[in-house]
């Protein structure tokens, strides 16, 4: 019963707002089917599928709220949790910050979230995407290790001010790492869709066995600052770092979104202005659901317009604190790009590096967001606009505020697959000069 | 819209970041948290009933694992409390093998009925995936323990202490930082309880009631002036303790430079927090550290993590043989290295040994999730690569006869695999004080507490910041620095160890949620360690103006 409709959930939902006996409540129920196949060393390592569905309800009195949650939905068990959620509320202490419920907005159209290609997944699938991988590799005596992972899921929230929103939802994301056998090559590359009809595992496969073999022998450069062609997930890893702008903490002057002497940096410009990063739930490529998790209509919204700060987000509680409109958190990121592809832009540059992602980002100085790294799994020298030789990998020190700062060119968007972190975002390749690479790494 | 419901934390992290953490249950009331739980004798009759089921469908070898999953995170900022998450999470995984093949079903149906058809599950998926299979699995040998049964050494059970206790106590942290300079201050505490039983067609029937428990606080300046601000997290560690961690002992605090005060066995949350917030107000206006080299003097809640990532890691068997290329990575120390029996991994001071059984660490267990004992063995022996992690279906490829108890799963759900237990450093055998070892430094810096770490997907270029730095110069602390962080190679950086204090500055560090695996599982481990020194470290500023 993983996957319910509209009308079953709300049925469901209900009854359960229909047994409260506290100042209010607020119920969501969730359900998720989801499969996967891991592969390492040329062999199937691990395969499975999961399946859930489960009812959480917060029921409140003034200030103190509580939860519980069930994953059985006769009557007696929905009532069961109403009384136990109504119970811990009375228990719990008072939280100045809770907020009520909200009454049903208007959400601005159908969700574009759901593919039924993707709803139809079957082991056989995944073996399959597993073995047109697998065997390519094989024969080119190089080994190869990669995860594919689907998920069909909806999400319902009802609550007593009338508010009641649906949605569902598909996702399959899969990624490749190719080794050459002889230890001095590695390739990855990855595709991920809500329609895996859109998705082409067996060209990401092909991708990363070209790179694994391009890369075979790499030489080392000296580390610097150099002029960099970031492939678009190596862009997005670092992009998306950028996008947790939250009102509250940039108000309490601890995040790089405070503005010295006080107050934020809504309105300033911070980046170059070609920069214009968006969230949209109807985007074609990127779809999100027209929701945020509180039922808040999500709307296309810009984050940064022409490299200035156009909204930052404000949860309720902080919104009300401030007195403005609650800003939700968008359910996917879009980033304009131009119209180079990567070869236009490696053949644009005298000297410099092609990244293909980057890996183990981690935060060095929350104060100028400044970000450590390195390259990973396919990284070369550009000279006099061609790819010369393959370079080991070099370790950054960067920050994405002074990488959009020092934007040469965009390149075309693309629905990206990061290293860490999903931002569901359609972002694009960019050049970028005097990006710092700090040291060398030996790893292939 | 997962399986695993995500809690978020606004701000307990580095300040301006989310930390989420995963739950891995359903909320229940706290009473539930103590509540007992089925008896011995029917998880052992549950269990027999997959036993007996796999075997008449041709399994092999079967092990079952009926799990109780709790924990208690407690969140809050200032005066307020966030958040109280109490969880429960109950099954039975059961895994087999058929046809040379392993397959693994999991079900939270409790029952007779729910079991046997997991079992089935778990035995079709087996034998549907023998297809793929080229090798069949090998499994070194491993005794039936019989009934048996092992508890964390405990003296207080958390779960059982009232939560206006332990919240009161998070707030007062809260208040005694703001009495002190703190802008903000944000603490946490994690508590987590597992009630694992245990069976195999070894004849093994295993009983095990794990704790674990983590107090923790970022405490925060800002100057709205300049625009900066500052943050310094608690000097606690992660460890597999009851409530007693929580009670001050004077004996478990050893003196720091310039007034700090480091932890051993017991924590002073209160006192910490004070210390945090003074030090929080001196980084505001601490000098920028001049890049170059210098001798680090790194205490253990510092190294633990550089121990963590740099030996811990590179030396799991699975990454090592390819398992993890596509995310974790592969290793530098490859088998040739290990087989060479002179691979210089450090200088002739480092000792590196694995501990399952070290008292008071996150990975002490009786027995791990596949039912071999927990032990103690080496990884590193007068600076030599000696030996890896390796759990029962891959330690005969390293020519071993014998699992070294390394596995786990971070739930029933999810299938056990291999996890790096406590990896630590032996100390010194000369007396040698940390007070000492600064005394003996020209130039150098003292490093406390974790920081900003990466490193690369082989294991040999890693970087990693601190909490709080100082300025050793001619012997003697001159002052705080902002900036910090040392760049090396795995072995340039063991090799550059040039002492280590004794016995009475050992203590443990501890990660609580190390992520491994696609789908990704988390585990706790604790790294031991005495301050060390590491001779002529490249350091860089990272300071930046935009």
């Amino acid at each position: 019963m993983a996957i319910l409709t509209k009308d079953e959930a709300e049925q469901i939902l209900k009854k359960v707002i229909g047994f409260s006996k506290a100042d209010g409540i607020q119920a969501s129920l969730n359900g998720n089917d989801g499969g996967n196949i891991r592969y390492a060393r040329n062999s199937v390592s691990t395969s499975g599928e999961d399946s859930n569905v489960s009812l959480a309800v917060q029921s409140y009195y003034g200030k103190k709220s509580g939860t519980a949650t069930i994953n059985e939905f006769d009557d007696a068990s929905l009532e069961k949790v109403v009384r136990r959620a109504e119970e811990l509320a009375q228990l719990a202490p008072e939280n100045p910050e809770f907020m009520e419920p909200i009454p049903q907005p208007t959400y601005g159209g159908e969700s574009k979230t759901w593919a039924e290609a993707t709803a139809k997944i079957s082991p056989e699938f995944r073996a399959k995407v597993a073995a047109d991988s697998i065997n390519p590799a094989a024969a080119k005596n190089i080994t190869a290790a990669g995860f594919l992972d689907d998920n069909r899921g909806f999400n319902a929230l009802m609550n007593s001010k009338g508010l009641y929103a649906y949605n569902k939802a598909t996702s399959a994301n899969f990624t490749v790492t190719m080794r050459t056998n002889d230890g001095t090559g590695s390739g990855w590359a990855g595709s991920t869709a809500a329609d895996v009809s859109k998705m082409n595992p067996s060209l990401a496969s092909k991708t990363a066995i070209d790179k694994a073999l391009m890369s075979r022998n790499a030489k080392a450069l000296e580390p610097g600052k150099y002029t960099v062609v970031l492939e678009s997930s190596a862009a997005a890893d670092l992009v998306r770092l950028m996008l947790n702008m939250n009102a509250r903490q940039a108000d309490e002057g601890r995040s790089f979104y405070a503005k010295k002497g006080g107050g934020t940096k809504l309105g300033e410009k911070i980046v170059d202005e070609r920069v214009n990063i968006y969230t949209d739930p109807w985007h074609d490529e990127v779809p999100a659901s027209p929701w945020a998790n509180d039922g808040q209509a999500r709307k296309r919204m810009d984050l940064i317009k022409n490299g200035t700060v156009a909204n930052l987000f404000y949860d309720r509680y902080w919104a009300s604190h401030k007195n403005v409109a609650p800003v939700p958190f968008g359910g996917n990121t879009i980033m304009e790009g131009g119209t180079a592809s990567i070869e236009d832009m490696i053949k644009d540059t005298k000297r410099g590096v092609l990244v293909t992602r980057f890996w183990y980002i981690r935060p060095v100085d929350p104060q100028t967001l400044l970000y450590t790294g390195l390259t990973r799994d396919g990284t070369f020298f550009i000279e006099n606009g061609k790819i010369k030789h393959p370079i080991k990998n070099f370790r950054f020190n960067e920050s994405p505020i002074i990488m959009l700062n020092n934007l040469e060119t965009l390149g075309k968007q693309e629905r990206v697959v990061t290293s860490e972190g999903n931002p569901n975002g359609f972002i694009p390749s960019m050049k970028i000069r005097d990006f710092t690479f700090s040291s060398l790494s030996d790893a292939v | 819209m997962k399986r695993r419901d995500f809690v978020q934390l606004t701000g307990a992290g580095i300040a301006g970041s989310i930390l989420s953490f995963p739950t891995f249950g359903n909320p229940v009331s706290v009473d539930k948290l103590v509540e007992p739980f089925l008896s011995v004798a029917a998880k052992k009759q549950l269990a027999d009933v997959a036993l007996n089921t796999a075997k008449l469908l041709g399994a092999t070898y079967t092990d079952v694992r009926i799990g109780r999953y709790l924990n208690q995170f407690i969140s809050t900022r200032e005066n307020k409390v966030q958040n109280i998450v109490n969880t429960e999470s109950f099954g039975v995984g059961i895994r087999v093998i058929a046809n040379g093949t392993w397959g693994f079903a999991a079900t939270n149906a409790v029952t007779n009925e729910g079991v046997k058809m997991a079992t089935e599950q778990a035995v079709r998926i087996a034998k549907a995936n023998s297809k793929y299979q080229k090798e069949p699995v090998v499994l070194a040998p491993n005794e039936g323990h019989g009934e048996v049964s092992w508890n964390t050494p405990l003296q207080k059970n958390s779960l059982e202490v009232p939560v206006a206790e332990k919240v009161d106590l998070l707030l007062r942290a809260n208040s005694e930082a703001l009495k002190n300079g703190a802008s903000f201050a944000n603490s946490n505490l994690f508590q987590v309880n597992e009630q694992k039983y245990f069976a195999s067609t070894d004849g093994s029937y295993i009983d095990q009631d794990i704790h674990r428990i983590w107090p923790t606080f970022t405490v925060s300046v800002t100057d709205r002036a300049s625009g900066k601000f500052k943050s310094r997290a608690a000097m606690s560690a992660p460890m597999g303790m009851g409530y007693e961690y929580m009670i001050p002992k004077p004996e478990d605090k050893l003196p720091g430079p310039s007034g700090m005060v480091l932890y051993r066995n017991s924590y002073d949350i209160i006192e910490d927090a004070a210390i945090a917030a003074r030090q929080a107000k001196e980084m505001i206006s601490a000098k920028s550290v001049e890049p170059g080299k210098y001798d680090l003097v790194l205490e253990p809640n510092h190294l633990g993590l550089t121990i963590h990532e740099s030996v811990g890691h590179p030396l799991e068997l699975d990454r090592i043989l390819g398992y993890e290329a596509n995310y974790a990575g592969t290793s530098f120390a490859t088998l040739d290295k290990l087989k060479s029996g002179t691979f210089n991994y450090g200088s002739k001071q480092v000792n590196i040994f694995a501990d399952k059984t070290q008292a008071g660490s996150l990975g002490a267990v009786g027995y791990d999730d596949e039912g071999v004992k927990a032990k103690r063995w080496d990884l590193i022996k007068a600076g030599i690569f000696v030996n890896v992690e390796a759990i029962r279906d891959q330690v005969h490829i390293v020519g071993q006869k014998e699992s070294h108890g390394c596995c786990y799963a971070q739930s029933w759900s999810d299938v056990q695999f291999q996890r790096m237990p406590n990896v630590s450093l032996a100390p010194g055998q000369e007396p040698y004080s940390s007070a000492q070892m600064i005394k003996d430094v020209e130039k150098g810096i003292y490093i406390a507490g974790r920081g900003s770490y990466s490193i690369d997907q082989q294991r040999y270029n890693f970087q990693f910041g601190g909490t709080a730095f100082y300025e050793i110069k001619n012997g003697e602390i001159t002052g705080m620095l902002n900036d910090v962080a040392y760049q090396s190679n795995t072995q340039e950086f063991w090799n550059s160890c040039a002492k280590i204090c004794d016995e009475k500055d050992y203590r443990l560090f501890g990660s609580f949620f190390d992520g491994k695996g696609q789908p990704s599982q988390i585990s706790a481990v604790s790294h031991g360690s005495s301050t060390s020194r590491f001779n002529g470290v490249n350091v860089i500023n990272t300071g930046r103006t935009i």
